[in-house]
């Protein structure tokens, strides 16, 4: 099919006038762009495009504004208790005015160090940050996300150990054995559930991978775990909140191998699910067998210091189906807010934040006990996460808890009887939580 | 660049010849064509390798090769310098940048090998 | 103009880190006091004691990050002509739109009925992504192009395990091949076969003939190749592919080249990824975040990964397709990076996307057409997007790639992409992208040009390049030798 390209349209993105690209054509020889074509073949050249015509910058804002007035959240009044591997935190306006930089925004991958020691600066503070809240030797500059990383941790543990089985706690979120899975499937691979209060394990274990706090907000016994897994020659794969690390003892405490978290918490929006970062900390030891970026220090030809990506030869462009991951373009820039983040909280704000979540949470969880037909559910120490066990399924007391415009918590009872996954942060003011204690017992009372 | 009492494999590795053990490392080409060494990746004594087999990668910052023993036998000896320090195989890569050290198990693989001048023809 | 003037004149730019900076008690934030009854911590012995962060004040802060983001060059800021990566004008808009409330503020696990306005956002994008492409069935959940192709092959692994043929387990690659490509394979378990290119960087369709066999499950082909050129046997290189058994799996990080021009549906590709970070506009962010959607189709649109917009009589929702290779990662992909895409797409509507690759192509080729005199092309004939010189004369004259990209940093333009494809010698990879002005190419053919002179006028001035920048040629044999990785306190 044949259509016409209208090479006279000027958009404020595309620069070339008419005139302009006459000369340059000019200058390479021939009389139109379809000189250029020759090697695509005529049939399918130019195929009819069904897409709608261009918008001004005005009216894209108001037909973004529409889509964004169509959702619940905070900002139409809602409150919600959702978690579950994405959780409001707020976010300081040092993050959200770094990343007004362009410099930072629209820079490349830091190949040619001299032009890019913002970017590979930031990339070296990351990997100091994650070590230090998790207590680990080394961390890399950021995956895709928590259940990647957790799953190229697992794998990592099988290239190390040369071991192809891998156990998973059962108490952690199933999303992270789901998307090992994904990326195991073809390689001979097994994955094995392990009971958080197993005593033994398969000696052929690769790595016991531990989630703490657990799926259920539970903090799990890492330490004697690690120590189980090091007994059997396994290693030990902690997946962690990188918040709760504020209050709680770091896995590198524990001697623990490889360290994974989910680092939206630390100063990313929630945004639908994405962009996040995943964190990857480990032992020195094993830092040829990591996967992604990693960014050194070293000196120029003058001695001064700076910075570059190291340890290249385990990455794709070098090693290609050798590689340790496949992974390229990851997210820098969400490194670079978790970073500002950081920096910004300090060593004292993390601790206060982490109680103070801590303290909701716990509050919240205490009054919903209180209730007629709720229950709480969590036995042992737990962060900000709790399950409850409600009087009636959680989807019906969720669609009546919309209605008030308060999002409920996770329905999980697909693991736990009528059971709900209450997520609650700093975000949640005591009236909100009040507020939500109201309403379940409203519900509770009816149903 | 090729010293003549060496024998030479066409993967660019050489062999200095001691009784029957068989010191091992790579040529001045090798080494020249990675760059600057960062890293040598050997395995433990004890292991044993095939002749012409892979035995272990060489590392420069931008690539990555494989290093094939020219002679089998018994992984005796693995060089730790090379190890701790990977810019003695440029240094010296047919003194303190040797690699293995390798009880070979039957002489007559030398005769796969070439000579100095052989070797240095191939490079041409 | 080289970056920062502020930054490279100021002599020793402070390089110490925050930690270096802290002093104890500083803050640059305050945490609001609790407004809940006191609740019992656990155990003592399952508490830290301080987290070792930096203790700074909120200027500091500010301060510390803005300076650092001043050693950067960036599209705001420099001419990127990367092969490859397409470096091309990110809307500022499209950040505000993605940054709504109502957009950035919504949990990933919500309910369908309170995220109706997001779901649609994905829906229209992935049939935009379809109609540009030709390929119907999208699922917008990959987080990155690797990602993206790694759906790809697992979805071709999928469709082979359908029909009870467990003898493919080969992917071809072209020896042009970016380095993720058999990374990819490898991970979803496929050897890999190397399919040779011919002297002009087309795919040697002969050598093809001979591996495309009862074994095969998938080609990887890039197109427009990693040369930049389309191959002109394209129709009978997939023709091949399927007549043998296998699928066709199009790489499309150069789609910025096709846009409106050819639909790779219509060219025999099963199955491609669309990198968002490249063609889309959506900011590199120095490395990250990126979106790698796979397309697929009609017949493979059951195996794609979850999540998929759909659009039901009620309304939308998020579906899982009825023999999907499953969740790929935690949620539903990179939402924010998709609602930029979308954002950029409704801009440009119909006639300017056409208007993109067309430009695209006119640039690439005028900067071929005016260096061809002093630099060698990987082949001569006309590119599409991109240009691959190879600095081959340069070498002779004793000066790399390397040290021609170094040099070019002096000039405030940041350096092509470099020594890639593996099968060009001293390959220099330049896409200009339609974002750029005619002054802003003239500019850069011109130092080009400089350049070439310098090697036999002043040498020095390529080999010890960059001279202007916060720091000149950095020792990375020593950072890979003896890794530093964080921060320690001094002894």
């Amino acid at each position: 099919m044949h259509s016409s390209v209208n090479t006279s349209a000027n958009h404020p993105y595309i620069p070339s006038t008419d005139s302009e690209r006459a000369e340059m054509l000019g200058v390479i020889g021939v009389d139109s762009l379809d000189g250029l074509l020759g090697d695509i073949p005529p049939e399918q050249r130019h195929p009819k495009l069904n897409l709608a015509p261009g918008l001004s910058e005005q009216e894209l804002s108001a037909e973004f504004g529409a889509i964004a007035a169509e959702n619940a959240s905070s900002s139409s009044g809602y409150i919600s208790f959702l978690g579950a591997g994405s959780y409001n935190h707020y976010i300081p306006s040092t993050v959200r005015s770094i990343l007004q930089r362009g410099e930072f925004v629209t820079a490349y991958t830091p190949y040619q160090p001299e032009a890019a020691q913002g970017t590979l600066q930031v990339a070296f503070e990351f990997q100091t940050v994650i070590c230090q809240l998790t207590g680990m030797e080394v961390a890399n500059a950021g995956m895709y996300d928590g259940p990647t990383a957790f799953a190229e941790a697992c794998l990592m543990a099988a290239r190390v150990t040369k071991r192809t089985k891998i156990g998973v706690l059962a108490s952690a979120d199933s999303r992270l054995p789901a998307t090992l899975l994904a990326y195991s499937k073809y390689q001979a691979i097994e994955i094995v559930s392990i009971d958080s209060q197993a005593t033994e394990i398969p000696d052929d274990l690769a790595c016991i991978g531990i989630q703490s706090p657990n799926f259920f907000g539970e903090i799990e016994d890492v330490e004697r775990l690690t120590d189980l897994a090091h007994a059997n020659g396994a290693l030990s794969v902690v997946h962690v909140n990188p918040i709760a690390l504020g209050l709680f003892r770091p896995p590198g405490d524990f001697d623990v191998d490889i360290v994974t978290a989910e680092g939206q918490p630390l100063g990313v929006p929630m945004a639908f699910g994405g962009p996040y970062v995943g964190l990857f900390a480990c032992k020195k030891a094993h830092v040829r067998q990591v996967p992604g970026r990693i960014i050194g220090r070293t000196i120029d030809t003058k001695g001064r210091t700076g910075y570059a990506l190291t340890l290249q030869t385990r990455e794709q462009h070098i090693r290609r189906e050798r590689a340790t991951s496949n992974i390229c373009t990851s997210t820098q820039l969400i490194g670079l807010m978790v970073t500002v983040y950081a920096a910004t909280l300090g060593k004292q704000g993390i601790k206060d934040l982490a109680n103070l979540c801590y303290q909701k949470a716990h509050y919240a969880a205490s009054e919903i006990d209180r209730l007629d037909g709720f229950s709480v559910d969590s036995t042992g120490a737990y962060f900000h996460e709790f399950v409850i066990t409600c009087p009636d399924s959680p989807s019906k007391i969720n669609a009546a808890l919309l209605d008030e415009k308060i999002i409920g918590g996770l329905d999980i009872s697909d693991r736990s009887d009528n059971g709900m996954l209450v997520a609650v942060t700093e975000t949640s003011s005591r009236a909100d939580i009040d507020r939500f204690v109201a309403a379940l017992s409203k519900i509770g009372a009816a149903s | 660049m090729y010293p003549e009492e060496l024998k030479y494999s066409k993967e660019h590795e050489w062999v200095r010849m001691n009784g029957n053990i068989a010191e091992v490392g790579v040529t001045v080409f090798a080494q020249e064509s990675l760059g600057d060494v960062v890293f040598v990746d050997l395995p433990e004594a004890g292991t044993e390798v095939e002749q012409f087999a892979k035995f272990g990668e060489i590392e420069s910052v931008k690539a990555v090769s494989d290093l094939f023993s020219p002679v089998g036998g018994k992984i005796l000896e693995i060089n730790s310098e090379a190890t701790d320090r990977p810019e003695a195989v440029n240094e010296e890569p047919y003194d303190s940048g040797w690699l293995i050290k390798v009880e070979i198990s039957d002489t007559a693989q030398l005769d796969a090998l070439m000579d100095a001048a052989t070797y240095e023809a191939t490079l041409e | 103009m080289t970056i920062s003037t502020i930054a490279a004149n100021a002599g020793d730019i402070d390089r110490r880190l925050l930690m270096d900076r802290s002093v104890p008690g500083r803050k640059a934030f305050t945490v609001p006091e609790s407004d809940v009854s006191e609740q019992a911590l656990p155990d003592a012995g399952m508490l830290r004691d301080d987290v070792e962060l930096p203790e700074v004040s909120q200027l500091e802060v500010i301060r510390y990050f803005s300076v650092l983001s001043q050693l950067n060059f960036s599209i705001d800021t420099n001419f990127y002509p990367l092969g490859s990566c397409t470096m091309k004008y990110n809307p500022k808009i499209n950040d505000e739109l993605s940054n709504l409330p109502g957009l950035a503020d919504i949990h990933p696990l919500q309910p369908d009925e309170t995220v109706q306005g997001a779901i649609r956002l994905l829906k229209n994008l992935q049939d935009d992504l379809g109609e540009i492409t030709g390929l119907p069935g999208v699922s917008l959940a990959p987080l990155a192009g690797a990602q993206g192709e790694y759906a790809g092959l697992l979805i071709t692994r999928a469709y082979h395990d359908a029909r009870n043929d467990s003898e493919r387990v080969v992917a071809i690659v072209p020896d042009s091949a970016h380095g993720t490509n058999p990374a990819s394979a490898a991970m979803a378990g496929l050897e890999v076969a190397t399919v040779r290119s011919d002297d002009q960087g087309n795919v040697d369709v002969e050598n093809l003939r001979e591996l495309a066999d009862s074994r095969t499950a998938v080609f990887m082909l890039t197109i427009p190749s990693t040369l930049g050129l389309f191959e002109p046997n394209i129709l009978e290189i997939t023709k091949i592919v399927h007549d043998a058994g296998g699928l066709v799996y199009a790489d499309g990080a150069n789609l910025n080249a096709l846009l409106g021009i050819v639909k790779l549906g219509d060219l025999g590709v099963d199955i491609c990824h669309s990198n968002l970070h490249k063609t889309f506009s959506t900011p590199h962010g120095g490395g990250g975040p990126g979106s790698g959607p796979v397309m697929v189709s009609d017949e493979l649109a059951k195996f794609l990964p979850k999540p998929v917009a759909e659009k039901t009589g009620d309304g939308y929702v998020l579906a899982t397709p009825e023999q999907s290779i499953g969740p790929i990662n935690g949620f539903h992909g990179s939402f924010s990076i998709a609602a930029r895409a979308y954002a950029y797409i409704r801009a440009l509507g119909l006639e300017g996307m056409q208007s993109v690759s067309e430009n695209a192509v006119i640039s690439a080729n005028y900067i071929q057409a005016r260096l061809k005199d002093k630099y060698d092309l990987a082949a001569d004939r006309y590119c599409m997007h991109e240009t691959v010189l190879s600095a081959t004369r340069q070498k002779k004259r004793g000066v790399a790639g390397l040290d021609i990209a170094k040099r070019l940093l002096d000039f405030g333009i940041h350096a092509p992409t470099m020594y890639f494809p593996m099968i060009v010698d001293e390959a220099l990879m330049v896409e200009p992208t339609e974002s750029e002005s005619k002054e802003t190419l003239d500019h850069f053919i011109a130092v080009m040009r400089q350049i070439d002179d310098e090697i036999d006028s002043a040498p020095e001035l390529v080999l010890d390049a960059p001279h202007d920048l916060p720091v000149t040629r950095l020792d990375e044999a020593t950072a890979a030798r003896k890794p530093v990785l964080r921060w320690t306190a001094e002894e």
